[in-house]
């Protein structure tokens, strides 16, 4: 598995790895991401962001979404959740 | 007029993780191994119902990742059974091995039973230091193979490298092995000295210099290597100016059930042995995390003594390890010796020492009755 570095690109389409679950918890009324030797709790924000993760929308697509919902300038919004989801696949959360 | 602390009134959050340990038996023998100097022995171990049941209570309790260990877990022959019971109740399983006896009937059995990750220990980068050290001969092969088959099987690897003073040098050659076995993840881990580890300290310690030298290593490679091998990195707190938030705090993140079902903080508790630890057989998981006094004993900051109580850092390193502190001190509510503030900090610079001596040999993990070096290495 050691190709080389996915880097996030405005097409790029994006799901979750297969080893990473992305689940709502009961326990703590929480979602979180499962993944190895990873566990996050993802924020409000980020829980919106991965709701739109499901290898069908790309990441502009995902931006355009977020940017109607909340209201806000697509280059606004691309700043916040581009380098979100680089460093998810950088951690091998998330892959093309 | 008073003011309390706001850590003081903390909330008790449920456990993230629990640390299964399904077995102390090993077929190696590390000299640095976590588990406790007095071995648990098979027939005193947690039956599969027992532990399908202690699964579900910590599902129950809000626990998300379960980490099979051990000893080797994959002696156990009801593991399929184990990892498909946590699958399940929607746990995340982890498989913590030195891959000694897998095979790839039952690397796809456990993938099939929903395993999601592998986690192989690696001694060293060449074959005859590696079986040394693990006390086995043909140990390094048989974890080559195993990786290939974790990677056959479908699932993440990552390479769990214990690193000290007889095998820092080639760590360089351990992140390309990493990389040539397909991990998707390195986690080189300093060795830790409690367990076995302590006893074999003066043989393990790095030097200073070997230390800055692989430091320095580790984050060349991070950036070299980003996206395509994730480098964790546990630094060795002798050589450290603050201690390590030891488990995230004491029982704030973790539980440890033992083979035996004793219930702990954290896997090295046990060595704190004037405490008596609950049992799984005595009260239920989510009894004992939100009201066993051994559990309440050193979580949060009100049991701390200066400087810990007014450090600003004391809700970010939780007062360090308290195994650590016990073992150096004798003293488990003393603050860490690891920390520079701490009044028995001198006792890392005597321990440093050891690190300029010559290297005396191993001790051997071993059960008790046994002595005498490792057969296959009687020197």
């Amino acid at each position: 598995m050691s190709a080389g570095r996915t880097v996030v690109r405005g097409a790029s389409v994006l799901r979750f790895a297969l080893h990473a679950k992305f689940r709502f918890d009961e326990v703590r009324q929480a979602w979180v991401v499962l993944a190895p030797e990873r566990l996050l709790l993802p924020d409000e924000q980020a829980v919106a962001v991965l709701r739109l993760v499901d290898g069908v929308l790309d990441a502009d697509a995902i931006i355009d979404a977020l940017s109607r919902e909340y209201e806000a300038p697509p280059d606004v919004v691309g700043a916040d959740v581009l380098p979100m989801l680089q460093d998810l696949v950088d951690k091998r959360v998330l892959r093309e | 007029m008073t003011v309390e602390p706001a850590a003081a009134t903390i909330a008790v959050e449920p456990p993230l993780a629990l640390l299964a340990e399904l077995t102390h038996r090993c077929p190696l023998r590390c000299p640095y191994c976590s588990n406790p100097l007095s071995l648990e022995r098979g027939g005193a171990e947690l039956d599969a119902a027992a532990w399908k049941r202690v699964l579900s209570e910590a599902a129950a309790l809000g626990v998300l990742q379960v980490h099979f260990s051990g000893g080797e877990p994959l002696v156990r022959r009801d593991l399929i059974g184990l990892v498909g019971h946590a699958a399940q109740i929607g746990l995340y399983g982890n498989l913590i091995t030195s891959g000694i006896g897998l095979d790839a009937a039952r690397i796809s059995a456990l993938a099939e039973a929903g395993l999601e990750h592998v986690q192989l220990s690696l001694q060293d980068s060449e074959q005859v230091r590696g079986d040394r050290v693990a006390g086995l001969a043909g140990a390094q092969a048989q974890k080559h193979r195993a990786a290939q088959m974790v990677r056959e099987a479908g699932l993440p690897l990552t390479i769990n490298a214990v690193v000290h003073r007889q095998n820092l040098d080639r760590l360089s050659e351990i992140v390309e092995l990493a990389l040539a076995l397909g991990a998707d993840r390195l986690e080189i881990a300093h060795v830790q000295y409690y367990g076995w580890a302590l006893p074999n300290r003066a043989a393990l310690l790095p030097s200073r210099d070997q230390l800055d030298r692989a430091t320095a290593l580790v984050e060349a490679a991070r950036v070299r290597l980003k996206g395509v091998l994730t480098i964790d990195y546990v630094v060795p707190d002798y050589y450290a100016r603050r201690p390590k938030a030891c488990m995230g705090g004491w029982a704030r993140r973790f539980l440890n059930v033992t083979p035996a079902g004793n219930v702990l903080p954290c896997h090295a508790a046990e060595t704190l042995q004037h405490l008596h630890f609950p049992n799984v057989a005595e009260a239920s998981l989510a009894h004992i995390w939100y009201s066993d006094p051994v559990f309440a004993r050193f979580r949060g900051t009100r049991w701390m003594p200066e400087p810990c109580r007014s450090c600003e850092r004391r809700e970010i390193d939780w007062g360090g390890c308290r195994c650590q502190a016990f073992a150096l001190t004798g003293d488990d509510s003393r603050t860490d010796p690891a920390c520079a503030l701490a009044p028995d900090h001198v006792l890392l610079a005597v321990a440093r020492d050891d690190a300029t001596r010559p290297t005396p040999d191993f001790i051997f993990r071993q059960f008790a009755g046994r002595s005498g070096p490792s057969p296959e290495f009687a020197s």
